[in-house]
């Protein structure tokens, strides 16, 4: 199994706090990876690292073959494009429809024309069960269960070899959470042929167990579990299982 | 005694360490800005959005500002001067004084009362609703995307709504001065064209546009520079208003000085 991302004895501190401490991690191709941890572990500076918004204070940072450090800063906008990424809260653009949300990426880094972004863009919103009432609305008028569809289509909009989720179900009744977590499932099959790579950082245990390949346990700035669902359930790491535990 | 010396001076000190970065940041945030204004892609559409939201915001109160105060300074010199007969000046002093100081300076206070504030607000709520990471995220740079757009629009569009201010002020005045306090309107005209010229015009349009760039910059800054919620967000505001309109007034000294000796 070839592997998307990697951390090589990643260090990252801030001032004289170490947030991530000589951390080793793979994550592989194809598959939907969730890091856990508890509220400050690191789970966030981690995806910042993907990303190449934060820079290793030491060791290295491979996303898909290419070593961030490498990239200057054009060429790490345009590496930029292999990503998408659905935030805690949606994060759309309030002063745009949710259709040109999920044309933004494509107006920005495509050369499609007018009509094929269009049917592009109503295309990705039927996939992820978008209301044809919502197209042509304010993120403001919809629900947040909406907003995430809308998110993840815009998140999709670049076919993105890389998908990552900041706590996609933060916030979200038991309901909506379950429907996003259903869509993050069909969304990683949908793109299976691609094949992408899914990353989410969660606090949620449950959704975790239920769409992850794989889970990766963060605590005191390293991965102290990296595991199929399976074997994690199984962990007889005392953390891991007071948080199993505390959590079902 | 020593004591109120020791605490005089660590007060200096902290000033000193808490401005110093702080001017630095705004320093390299001005460089950014011109560095992204020259890369393509070149964001047209977002600059002339950006140039009908200002004018939209402002027009209107630049028109009340400039007709009043118009009206009420050549009330103020006929007053005066028609105690020694040269009422007849009403009009080249009440031009003069609108197309080198008045306009710019009314019009860029609007404008930072106006606009720097919405710029503050908008970039500021986009800040901590992750809009900009999600920019970022995407490989969009975000100074270039939201930042070089408003200061450039604002930069072009504070001399157009400085003429408009020159142009009604100067009608406000001849209200007044002509038609309700009765100065003779060959005078009034002919007194105008001996004082007023070119280069005090340009004065006044050069000096709005420099005070369009600081407020922009100051307004754009102030919406990167949010932390935390909707509190953030109104101190951002608040700071790009009070900024803005300090920065308008303080450089408009310095300006004249530089302008008096170039023109």
């Amino acid at each position: 199994m070839s592997d998307a991302i990697e951390f090589n004895h990643l260090t990252k501190t801030f001032g004289d706090h170490t947030v991530l401490n000589a951390l080793d991690f793979k994550i592989h191709e194809g598959k939907i990876t969730t890091i856990l941890g508890f509220s400050g572990a690191g789970k966030s500076t981690l995806l910042k690292h993907i990303l190449g918004i934060h820079h290793p204070t030491s060791g290295q940072v491979k996303v898909l073959g290419q070593d961030l450090k490498n990239l200057d800063e054009g060429q790490m906008r345009e590496f930029r494009t292999n990503f998408g990424m659905v935030f805690q809260y949606s994060a759309l653009f309030d002063s745009m429809t949710n259709f040109d949300n999920v044309a933004f990426p494509m107006r920005e880094f495509t050369k499609k024309s007018k009509s094929q972004i269009k049917e592009d863009v109503l295309s990705l919103m039927e996939q992820v069960g978008l209301d044809e009432h919502a197209w042509y609305k304010l993120p403001s008028e919809i629900s947040g269960g909406m907003r995430k569809r809308v998110g993840l289509a815009r998140g999709l909009a670049l076919q993105p070899k890389v998908m990552l989720y900041d706590e996609p179900t933060t916030g979200l009744d038991p309901i909506t959470t379950h429907m996003v977590d259903d869509l993050i499932r069909r969304t990683h099959a949908a793109g299976a042929s691609l094949p992408m790579t899914s990353v989410i950082i969660s606090h949620d245990i449950a959704a975790t167990l239920r769409i992850s390949d794989y889970i990766a346990f963060l605590e005191l700035g390293q991965v102290v579990e990296h595991s199929s669902v399976e074997d994690f359930k199984k962990s007889t790491n005392p953390t891991i299982r007071k948080f199993l535990e505390l959590s079902t | 005694m020593v004591a109120i010396v020791k605490n005089g001076v660590s007060w200096v000190g902290a000033s000193v360490l808490e401005v110093t970065p702080a001017i630095g940041r705004l320093v390299l945030y001005i460089f950014s800005t011109f560095f992204w204004f020259l890369k393509p892609p070149f964001r047209r559409t977002l600059f002339f959005e950006q140039m009908v939201f200002m004018g939209n915001k402002s027009l209107f109160i630049v028109l009340l500002t400039s007709s009043f105060s118009g009206m009420v300074f050549a009330y103020q010199i006929y007053l005066g001067f028609t105690a020694f007969s040269v009422d007849s000046f009403v009009g080249p002093i009440v031009a003069i004084a609108v197309c080198k100081e008045l306009a710019p300076v009314f019009t860029g206070l609007v404008v930072a009362g106006r606009c720097g504030a919405a710029m503050a607000a908008q970039i500021g709520t986009m800040k901590v609703t992750e809009q900009v990471d999600a920019l970022e995220c995407m490989g969009v740079n975000s100074v270039q995307y939201l930042a070089v757009p408003r200061v450039f629009a604002t930069v072009i569009t504070m001399p157009m709504l400085c003429m408009i201010f020159m142009l009604i002020a100067n009608l406000g005045s001849w209200v007044i001065g002509v038609k309700v306090l009765g100065i003779d309107p060959v005078m009034y005209f002919s007194k105008l064209s001996d004082f007023m010229n070119l280069p005090m015009i340009i004065e006044g349009l050069i000096k709005a546009s420099f005070f369009g760039f600081l407020i922009s910059i100051i307004g754009t800054y102030q919406g990167f520079a949010v932390k935390g919620g909707a509190e953030g967000v109104g101190r951002g505001t608040n700071m790009a208003v009070v900024w803005g309109m300090i920065m308008v007034l303080i450089s408009d000294f310095f300006l004249t000085a530089i302008l008096a000796k170039i023109l």
